[in-house]
């Protein structure tokens, strides 16, 4: 005797069970939507003023004027390059440790929600604001940019840096434990081989967005080339601009492919 | 000369997992722990190492109580007891010579172990070690570019730079095939005697534990069901260890053991044949 199968079959609804309230919310979000849409108040004299804008600095963009400003571009260059090497180095140092002891499996709980916390607050506070904060302090300039792409990269790095740790194969630390290891030896043993790798790609990772952070808090005093391309927009110096944004994305280029090259070369 | 007495583990979850274990295992004597998964073998090593806390009992090694040591001195005493890994356990992205070194680490400061200096004698020892485990060319690979019988040769190798006055020994067979299952049982076995050296060798595999070992401890549920000479591992003792479980299964591996061991007899006549 041969049972007899179903033939259809829907999948079943993952999210909303009942059909009606399906449709009740698809409906409230479409309406949320277009009457959000309505608020934003659009002034369209400004938008042609603004398209007018736009046709001079596309303009500017394709022929780009490296000479008449090639100072101010080439100082904020380096600025920015120097920046972004001292802050990633400095700031690499410093989260090595931190993100060690925001492991759960290497750390005691009070070291574990110490680090955390310090881990957390570099997350929290955006890059700009952060800038911001040090340029009132320190003043305009390189040193600000120093020390707000030092603190960005400490959570980047310690934060990525702990979960690998927290990842690693076990088996390998307990081999090492079992040998009658310091603590120091199987960081050195057991966990650092493991998470080399991954560091040094993340560290290079981090020195490519630190260039282009460096270029985005300039523009609220913390010197670099960010500062530059402030300085030629408000100058309405469009081609000068076009420039300094060609330079910016061919280094961010350069970095992305040596620092792919490198990850791949170091396994 | 190894004593464990009532030694109990009681996990977090409330698990029992090892229940009033008592054993003494007299110098040179190598014990093969038999059971099914989720027995207490696994716990039960490690309880002597205390790479797991016991919740209570007793722990004597050549006189000292290693369950009442406090951090130092249970690294100095982690120090004399070799262990040897299931999936070997080597640090993968070091080299051979780097993993047998990392088993003088409880003898080194950092300094010496961090700038790999390490004292001539140990290197030394190292190389002689890696000879005896049959793998002197390799000593520059990294760990993770080896088969897996040479890996665990490695991990021996590892264990034996201890100089260690025990053995403790995890599935160290699960996960290689039969012959080299053989291979590596005979060279830890040999090595064993070689030394005087007790030691307790985890096997799920009741036939390679059969042949190899001295005495064998049978653990059901965390409590030992059976102890003595692997000759008095009847049909009745096996049960009472695995429960009442279909035999052909495990029938029909000691049958393909057998059969592997004839092969390799027979090959290794044909090999005297030809000289």
């Amino acid at each position: 005797m041969s049972k007899s199968y179903p033939a259809t079959w829907k999948r079943p609804p993952q999210l909303v069970q009942s059909p009606v309230w399906r449709i009740v919310l698809s409906l409230g979000a479409i309406a949320y939507l277009l009457i959000a849409m309505g608020s934003v108040e659009v002034n369209w004299a400004r938008v042609i003023a603004g398209m007018d804008r736009a046709q001079r600095f596309i303009a500017g963009f394709l022929q780009p004027d490296f000479t008449t400003r090639w100072r101010d571009i080439s100082n904020g260059l380096m600025e920015s390059l120097t920046m972004t090497f001292t802050s990633t180095v400095v700031g690499v140092l410093i989260s090595v440790p931190i993100g060690v002891g925001a492991a759960r499996n290497l750390s005691p709980r009070w070291v574990y929600l110490f680090c955390r916390s310090v881990i957390a607050v570099s997350r929290a506070l955006q890059e700009i604001i952060v800038a911001i904060f040090f340029v009132a302090l320190f003043g305009f300039g390189a040193f600000a940019g120093f020390l707000t792409l030092t603190f960005a990269t400490i959570g980047f790095i310690g934060k990525l840096l702990a979960e690998d740790i927290e990842d690693i194969d076990e088996a390998q630390a307990e081999a090492i434990r079992a040998t009658g290891a310091s603590w120091l030896q199987l960081i050195n043993y057991a966990i650092q081989p493991q998470v080399m790798p991954r560091l040094l790609g993340l560290s290079l990772y981090r020195l490519d967005i630190n260039f282009r952070e460096s270029a985005v808090i300039g523009i609220v005093g913390a010197g670099g080339i960010g500062a530059a391309l402030n300085t030629s927009l408000s100058r309405y110096e469009y081609s000068s601009a076009g420039a300094i944004l060609l330079i910016i994305i061919a280094v961010v280029m350069v970095s992305e492919y040596t620092s792919g090259y490198v990850r791949r070369w170091v396994k | 000369m190894l004593t464990i007495s009532a030694l109990t583990k009681i996990y977090r979850t409330g698990d029992k997992a090892l229940t009033d274990v008592s054993i003494d295992v007299p110098k040179g004597q190598v014990v093969g722990l038999v059971g099914p998964s989720g027995a207490g073998k696994s716990t039960l090593i490690r309880c002597i190492n205390r790479l797991v806390e016991p919740s209570s009992g007793q722990v004597l090694l050549n006189g000292t109580d290693l369950v009442a040591l406090g951090s130092t001195e249970l690294r100095r005493a982690r120090r004399k007891i070799g262990m040897i890994f299931q999936e070997y356990a080597l640090v993968e992205r070091l080299t051979v010579m780097e993993n047998v070194l990392s088993g003088r680490l409880g003898y080194v400061s950092f300094w010496r172990s961090f700038t790999r200096r390490y004292p001539g004698a140990d290197i030394a020892n190292a190389f002689r070690l890696l000879d005896r485990v049959g793998l002197n060319a390799h000593y520059n690979k990294r760990a993770d570019a080896l088969s897996g019988g040479q890996r665990q040769r490695v991990g021996i190798a590892r264990a034996l730079a201890q100089e260690p006055e025990l053995l403790l020994i995890d599935e160290p067979t699960a996960s290689l095939d039969p012959k080299t299952s053989r291979q590596i049982m005979r060279l830890i076995v040999e090595i064993c005697r070689e030394r005087g050296l007790p030691a307790i060798i985890n096997i799920h595999d009741v036939v390679l534990a059969q042949q190899f070992t001295d005495r064998i401890i049978g653990l059901q549920a965390g409590r030992v069901v059976f102890d003595g000479p692997p000759v008095n591992l009847t049909e009745d003792a096996l049960t009472r260890i695995y429960g009442a479980e279909d035999w052909t299964a495990m029938r029909q591996g000691a049958r393909d053991n057998a059969e592997a061991e004839e092969e390799e007899r027979a090959q290794a006549r044909k090999m005297l044949g030809a000289l």
